[in-house]
């Protein structure tokens, strides 16, 4: 199968197997990424953010299910955590959304983290790029559970959501820096529970006191994802979010920035791992690695003199 | 690098996802990937979750005797999408004389209540493409 030419063709099969070759690094996989690349671009790309157990995946779940309801096709990329200590992990945010499975206008691809740290995977981007290329209009890039600094999906997403839930803190956590700093538009989900108007007020209070913020104030949204509440208004905020970025050039200039972060992505990870297979070819990496561990020399001065020789 | 990614589901109308589960956690302490996708799955389903995950192997849960209508319709679904190198097994109540239908349309190897979960590992470690 010629994965490229098929996943154009709107072939699924061809698409989940251009994001297994993505995610695992397969040799073909540089390939497939710049015969897709000039296919891509089209897609809003939503980052959907918040703790664990906030709700994100019923939230996506519920707000795909508007989507669909206004004829357009939805791409969902779910990320959970990979084990640190041996590999594995439980992917388990189809749970919520099996009712969307067998809706041939959704495609649903859980990811683990395989070692990143900043709540997507590395490959989460070209897998986006991918389903942009088969043509979703709408592609939502659900984060593992994050705490404070997991950040990474502002780099992915045109407009990002957080989604917080009553009863996780007083408002001093409200200021601290981090995820409460990358909320384009808020949710408060669970909102049947103490605490929401709370959580709403607080919110609000954090938000007043930003001296950053430009003409876009993000709203704040309660909701209960489970009974379908507040979904429409959170649409409705989400859209008037992209047509504020749209209009105000800051999607060009999020988008121009995104295209830079690639470039600069591959440049780094493909120099390095060039750099590190010549190391290891010529047996120079046991070789410096003893040096250093005998303080014969420095890591520094390894790298300076590595860099001088090979990128002549 | 290559990851052995596995769709552990439950067929079927029972609600019993205690061995399900245990068995998504083995395999995931085995280092997989495991998409656990919950309770009461229909066969489509499941053969399409299997392939927008393009999974190495889907492992099926069954404690309500619904296995030799469910195992087949799964396997036939999976190989009907064009995923001819899945390896599919099931596990769960299945009598020792319905064993052998399950093998002849498809499934593996099945695993039946009391068997270590390294055993499951261990097939699928042997035998996943």
């Amino acid at each position: 199968m010629d994965i490229v030419e098929e996943l154009l063709k709107g072939n699924r099969l061809a698409l989940s197997r251009a994001i297994t070759a993505i995610e695992n690094e397969y040799d073909e996989a540089m390939d497939i990424m710049k015969k897709l690349y000039p296919h891509t671009g089209h897609a809003f790309v939503l980052g959907i953010t918040g703790p664990p157990g906030a709700g994100k995946s019923t939230l996506t779940d519920k707000l795909a299910r508007a989507y669909r309801a206004q004829g357009k096709t939805v791409g969902i990329i779910a990320i959970d955590p990979t084990s640190p200590f041996t590999g594995g992990a439980i992917l388990g945010d189809r749970i919520r959304m099996n009712g969307l499975t067998m809706d041939e206008g959704v495609f649903i691809r859980s990811m683990g983290t395989r070692g990143s740290l900043g709540g997507l995977s590395h490959k989460t981007a070209d897998a986006v790029k991918a389903m942009d290329a088969f043509g979703k209009d709408i592609i939502f890039v659900e984060t593992v559970g994050v705490g404070q600094s997991e950040v990474d999906i502002v780099k992915a997403a045109d407009t990002t959501m957080v989604v917080l839930i009553p009863g996780m803190g007083d408002d001093i956590q409200a200021i601290k820096a981090g995820i409460l700093e990358i909320g384009d538009v808020f949710t408060i989900n669970k909102a049947d529970h103490d605490g929401a108007d709370k959580l709403v007020r607080e919110m609000n209070m954090m938000l007043d006191l930003d001296g950053l913020m430009t003409d876009w104030r993000p709203p704040i949204q309660k909701v209960i994802a489970s009974q379908n509440e507040g979904i429409t208004e959170t649409i409705e905020n989400i859209e008037k979010h992209f047509k504020y970025i749209s209009e105000n050039g800051i999607l060009t200039k999020r988008r121009t920035e995104r295209s830079k972060n690639e470039m600069l992505d591959v440049l780094h990870s493909n120099i390095g791992s060039y750099i590190t297979n010549k190391l290891v070819e010529t047996g120079k990496m046991d070789e410096y690695v003893e040096q250093i561990k005998a303080r014969e020399t420095d890591p520094y001065t390894v790298v300076s003199n590595v860099m001088k020789d090979m990128l002549k | 690098m290559a990851k052995v990614r596995v769709l552990v589901a439950k067929p079927g109308l029972d609600g019993h996802d205690r061995g399900a589960k245990v068995v998504a956690r083995a395999l995931r302490d085995a280092g997989f990937e495991v998409i656990y996708t919950g309770l009461r799955q229909t066969p489509e389903q499941i053969a399409e979750a299997a392939l927008q995950e393009d999974v190495n192997v889907v492992a099926m849960s069954i404690l309500s005797g619904a296995h030799p209508h469910l195992f087949p319709k799964v396997v036939n679904l999976i190989r009907e999408k064009g995923m001819d190198d899945v390896l599919i097994i099931g596990g769960g109540v299945i009598p020792e004389t319905d064993i052998p239908a399950l093998k002849e349309a498809g499934i593996a190897e099945v695993f039946t209540p009391g068997t270590p979960t390294g055993d499951i590992v261990d097939f699928i470690k042997a035998n996943v493409k």
